[in-house]
Order: structure tokens, then C-alpha cells, then sequence
């Protein structure tokens, strides 16, 4: 029985806490965690289930694979299979340049990055909508030229790239810095080329840290709603990704259908939070090896 | 060439070029976009707009709000990685992985299953309901909606901190005669104040801009309910683009303070453990 602050051996800890008091707080603060969690946590995630399939299997398979929430799927899937590829590219590329390398602005190249994380969603649909709207910088041209972004599939991709732009660098960045570049070096002066040293010796180094980056950005392509919502225009069918569906069903008072398709979604997060614990066990674990092989 | 010391890696210069193209393309220039718009505002215009009374309202209820609720997460933060980090109980790595959830769910769905928890009628909100007190689509339900999103962030500050906290120290202090209390007080919490601090910053510039999950929960009635992000999507809906940008430049001034801030304090703070350490 460990007590939180049991003294070092020789001192009788009943002169200072009694045991059993110490041991009552610790339940009363579990429990008040407990509670806590219980109504913001635990009760949300139960009741989007039970509110899911509470007309029954039929219903909620129905609801899933109508038309819209179909072409609801395909778009959001489609959003993310552009959005995420492109920010993973950027990210290796821009720790490399950040975590290998020294030079003056670097860290508030950094603080850039970190920007779309600092920025209501709402605004980072609304500056997508200033450039390319019909009253937009560039909105003149692009009705010249027939094109539409805002209100479109690009729009919707533009604000997604926007708005998970930082987690793959900001994964990586403190993760190579952490790493140095001693065995990248040693490797150059071997004769090794750039590719060669990227994917022998960084690659998988930063597996792991990469691969919960990526999770992390795809959770948050195929679920953000603000910055969507307002450059998407809410055409059913065309412009509505799976969150912008579950707004619409929701407003609509169909919400069986609503929590049915929220709960893709929250399935989605919940492998989210599972790859993100394995994670962090591999981690764990080739620490203590790199750890076992010093001593 | 400039830096030439420490170039013995390949590659600088063209992942340097890509980042800085690929950062302008997507985040730069998009966003001087709203100073442009904005300029095209006299300076009366300008003010007028942001300092209309329906405006200043939904600055009140969102800077309040989100003060409150990035102050029940210190409270509570603090206490739940205090529990994580000290106490063995069942459950407990379920419950340490669950506490990202918020970052994983998309806003739009915390939104609806909040809402339909805290409605009069939904599970939790009938409870209330019976002791007259309306939680969903009054303030406090906008409360209740960013303490969830806003959740993660003290836990995940002060957790890394509390595991290296030297319990010796502690055990000094009990064993000097000090209460529980003053323990807490004088020995555990100094350490802790600024990752306290990023926490809280971190939950409260979150919460300001949050959209997503308050748009359902606060029944957004101007004057009362309406935060400020909505208030830019009422002005978007009406094509008034002048009048979004400028409110939206107010919220963006604030955000680079507040990021500024955040840099600043953990900057300050790697100083400060730095030099405690020699």
C-alpha cells in the first residue's frame, strides 16, 4: 500500500498522516475525477450510441447508407485523402529543415506553423472565402475564367489543408530535435546520400511519432466543421462532408439519423485514441531498449 | 553563403524552400487576405463595427465563458493528472487515454450529444431542469461545451511535470510539520504554475474561437447567447464580408497575443528550469 506521501523508511508515517485518513482522500479526489468525467467524458460517448440505435439496427443502417450520407462519406474521404498526404509531405520536409538544421528565424518559422491552431475555424473558412468568394480578391478572375473554389469541393479541400496544417510538423519537429543528428551525419560521411539517410536512418526512427501525427491530422480533416461549414454552401449531396450531414439531420429534427451517422465519427476518434495509446507504448518500449543496450 | 558551419546533412536549402513556399501558399497569404479586406474600411467604419453593442455582447459572453470554463479545467486539470500520476485505481488507463477524446471528436458531434445530455429533457439536463436551472442554450451550456473542449489541455500540460516532481521534497515538508495543505500550497503547486498557466492559456484561446460545438448548445440569441465566431457567421450569411473581417481581425489579434503569450511562458519557464538546474 503506497501512500502519496509516505516518508522514506525509519520515520513512522502515523506521526505525520495518519494512514487512513490519507487513504480516504485518495478515493474522495478518484472519485470526484471520477464524477467529473462521468457527466463531460464517459455519459456523451454512452449516450451517442444509445441514441444511435435507438429505433434499431434497421434504422441505423438506413440512415448510414442513404444517398447523402453516402455521398456525405465519399466526400469527406475524398477531402482527406488530399489534405492529409499533402500536410504529411510538408511536415517531414519542414522538420527536417527545423530539427537538422540551424539558423537565425527558425523559431519563428515555428510559431507560423503553430498559427492555424491559434485561429478560430470559423476564420480559417472566412479568409477562403475573402480570396476566392464572388466579392473575393480573386473573385473577378475566377468567374472569367468559370472557376469555383468557394462553395465547391476545392473550397472545402483548401480550408481542410488550412486547418490541419500543423500536426504532422509539430509531431516531428520536437521528436527529430530530441533525436540530434549524430547518426545522420555519421551515415552522410560514409558516403550515403540525402534519400538514402532519410529513409535508412530518420525514417524509422520517427515511425511512430509520424504515423500519430498522421492519425491525428486525418482525425481532424474528416471532422472539422467550422472552417467547412463556411465555405461549403451546405449543398446536400455536393457539398456536404459528414460532419456539415449531421448539422443538417440535426437540424432537421431527425436526430436517431443524426447520432447514427456522429457515430462513424466517434468511432473515428475512438481509433484515434487507441492508435495513439499504441503509440505511445512502442515508444515506451524502444526507449527501454535503447536504454538496456547503454547499460 | 551565410550559415555554412554546421551544413554537413544534405538538403537544407531545398526543404527551407519548400517549407517557406508551402507555408505562404497556405496560411500567409490567405490570411493577409484580411487585412486587405479590412482596409478597404474607413477607420469610423471600422470602429463602428466592432464596437456595436450586439458585438460587444458577444465579446462579453465569449471571453467570459471561455475564462470560466479554462478556469474549471485548471481546477479540475490539475486534480485528474494529480490522480493519474499519484493513485493506482481500475480503469485508470482507459481514463488517461479517454481524456483526448475532445481532440479526436469533431466539434460537431460533442455539439449535438452535449446539447441533447443538458436539453430540459435529455439525462442529465432533466436533473437540473428539476432544480429550475437551464443548462443547454443559456451561458452556462455554452460553459459546459468549451469546459469539454477545452478539457485535454491543463491535463496534458501538468502531467509531465507532476511525474518528474521530486517526492522527497514532500516528504521534507510533512516531515518538517507542514499539513497537507501547506504541502500542497508551498511545496507541489509552485512547480507547477506554469505549465498551470500554458494550460489554461491553451484551453482559453481554444475556447475563444471554438464554433462548432457551441452553435448547437447555445440556441445563439443575439445579446445573449451568441458568441463572436457565430456573430462572423451571421455577417458571412448576409454577405456583409466587410463587417466579418473586421470582428474577425479583432479575434485574430487577440489569438497572436495569446499564442505570443504561450510561446513566451514556456520559453521562460525552460529558461528558468535551466538555470535552477545549474
Amino acid at each position: 500500500m503506497k501512500s502519496s506521501v509516505a516518508p522514506s523508511e525509519g520515520i513512522p508515517l502515523q506521526k505525520t498522516i495518519p494512514i487512513k485518513q490519507t487513504k480516504r482522500f485518495r478515493w474522495l479526489l478518484i472519485s470526484l475525477v471520477f464524477l467529473f468525467l462521468s457527466l463531460f467524458l464517459l455519459i456523451p460517448l454512452v449516450a451517442i450510441f444509445v441514441e444511435a440505435f435507438s429505433q434499431g439496427l434497421d434504422v441505423y443502417f438506413e440512415a448510414i447508407t442513404e444517398p447523402y450520407a453516402a455521398s456525405a462519406i465519399q466526400l469527406t474521404l475524398l477531402v482527406a485523402a488530399i489534405a492529409v498526404p499533402l500536410n504529411l509531405l510538408f511536415g517531414v520536409v519542414a522538420s527536417w529543415c527545423l530539427a537538422k538544421f540551424d539558423f537565425p528565424g527558425k523559431n519563428f518559422i515555428i510559431t507560423l506553423i503553430d498559427l492555424p491552431f491559434a485561429i478560430s475555424p470559423v476564420i480559417s473558412g472566412l479568409i477562403f472565402v475573402l480570396l476566392f468568394g464572388t466579392q473575393g480578391l480573386l473573385g473577378d478572375w475566377l468567374i472569367a475564367h468559370n472557376l469555383r473554389i468557394v462553395f465547391a469541393v476545392p473550397g472545402i479541400v483548401l480550408a481542410t489543408v488550412f486547418v490541419t496544417f500543423p500536426f504532422v510538423a509539430r509531431e516531428l519537429i520536437p521528436l527529430m530535435q530530441s533525436q540530434g543528428i549524430q547518426e545522420e551525419e555519421a551515415a552522410t560521411s560514409l558516403g550515403a546520400n540525402g534519400w538514402q539517410v532519410f529513409f535508412r536512418i530518420t525514417l524509422p526512427n520517427i515511425k511512430w511519432g509520424l504515423l500519430y501525427g498522421v492519425i491525428l491530422c486525418n482525425a481532424r480533416a474528416m471532422g472539422e466543421f467550422g472552417a467547412v461549414s463556411v465555405v461549403s454552401g451546405h449543398i446536400r449531396g455536393e457539398t456536404n462532408t459528414i460532419p456539415l450531414h449531421v448539422e443538417t439531420l440535426y437540424n432537421e429534427y431527425n436526430f436517431t439519423a443524426a447520432f447514427a451517422v456522429a457515430s462513424l465519427l466517434t468511432l473515428l476518434a475512438l481509433i484515434t485514441l487507441i492508435v495513439k495509446g499504441f503509440v505511445e507504448w512502442k515508444t515506451k518500449q524502444s526507449e527501454n531498449e535503447s536504454q538496456s543496450e547503454i547499460g | 553563403m551565410l550559415f555554412k558551419q554546421n551544413r554537413a546533412l544534405p538538403g537544407f536549402g531545398l526543404t527551407l524552400g519548400i517549407t517557406l513556399l508551402y507555408l505562404s501558399l497556405i496560411v500567409l497569404i490567405p490570411l493577409s487576405g484580411v487585412l486587405i479586406q479590412t482596409a478597404s474600411l474607413s477607420w469610423e467604419q471600422f470602429w463602428e463595427t466592432i464596437s456595436d453593442s450586439r458585438v460587444v455582447a458577444s465579446y462579453q459572453l465569449s471571453f467570459g465563458a471561455s475564462f470560466v470554463a479554462a478556469g474549471i479545467n485548471v481546477i479540475f486539470g490539475l486534480l485528474i493528472a494529480w490522480v493519474l500520476v499519484r493513485y493506482s485505481f481500475p480503469g485508470k488507463r482507459v481514463i488517461d487515454g479517454l481524456i483526448d477524446l475532445p481532440f479526436a471528436l469533431p466539434t460537431a458531434v460533442a455539439g449535438i450529444v452535449l446539447t441533447t445530455l443538458y436539453s430540459p429533457n435529455g439525462w442529465i439536463g432533466s436533473f437540473f431542469d428539476s432544480f429550475g436551472i437551464k443548462v443547454a442554450f443559456t451561458p452556462l451550456g455554452i460553459i459546459i461545451a468549451l469546459t469539454f473542449i477545452g478539457l485535454p489541455f491543463v491535463v496534458r500540460t501538468v502531467q509531465p511535470v507532476l511525474e518528474d516532481l521530486d517526492k522527497e521534497m514532500e516528504e521534507a515538508a510533512s516531515i518538517l510539520g507542514a499539513s497537507r495543505w501547506q504541502t500542497f500550497r508551498f511545496v507541489i503547486l509552485p512547480p507547477l504554475y506554469p505549465a498551470l498557466l500554458t494550460g489554461f492559456s491553451l484551453a482559453f484561446a481554444r475556447a475563444l474561437g471554438e464554433y462548432g460545438s457551441i452553435v448547437f448548445i447555445s440556441g445563439n440569441m443575439p445579446m445573449k447567447t451568441e458568441i463572436t465566431p457565430l456573430l462572423i457567421m451571421t455577417k458571412l450569411e448576409q454577405f456583409d464580408y466587410a463587417g466579418a473581417t473586421a470582428i474577425a481581425l479583432v479575434m485574430l489579434t487577440i489569438s497572436f497575443l495569446l499564442l505570443f503569450l504561450i510561446n513566451g511562458i514556456q520559453w521562460f519557464s525552460q529558461r528558468h528550469q535551466r538555470s535552477a538546474r545549474k
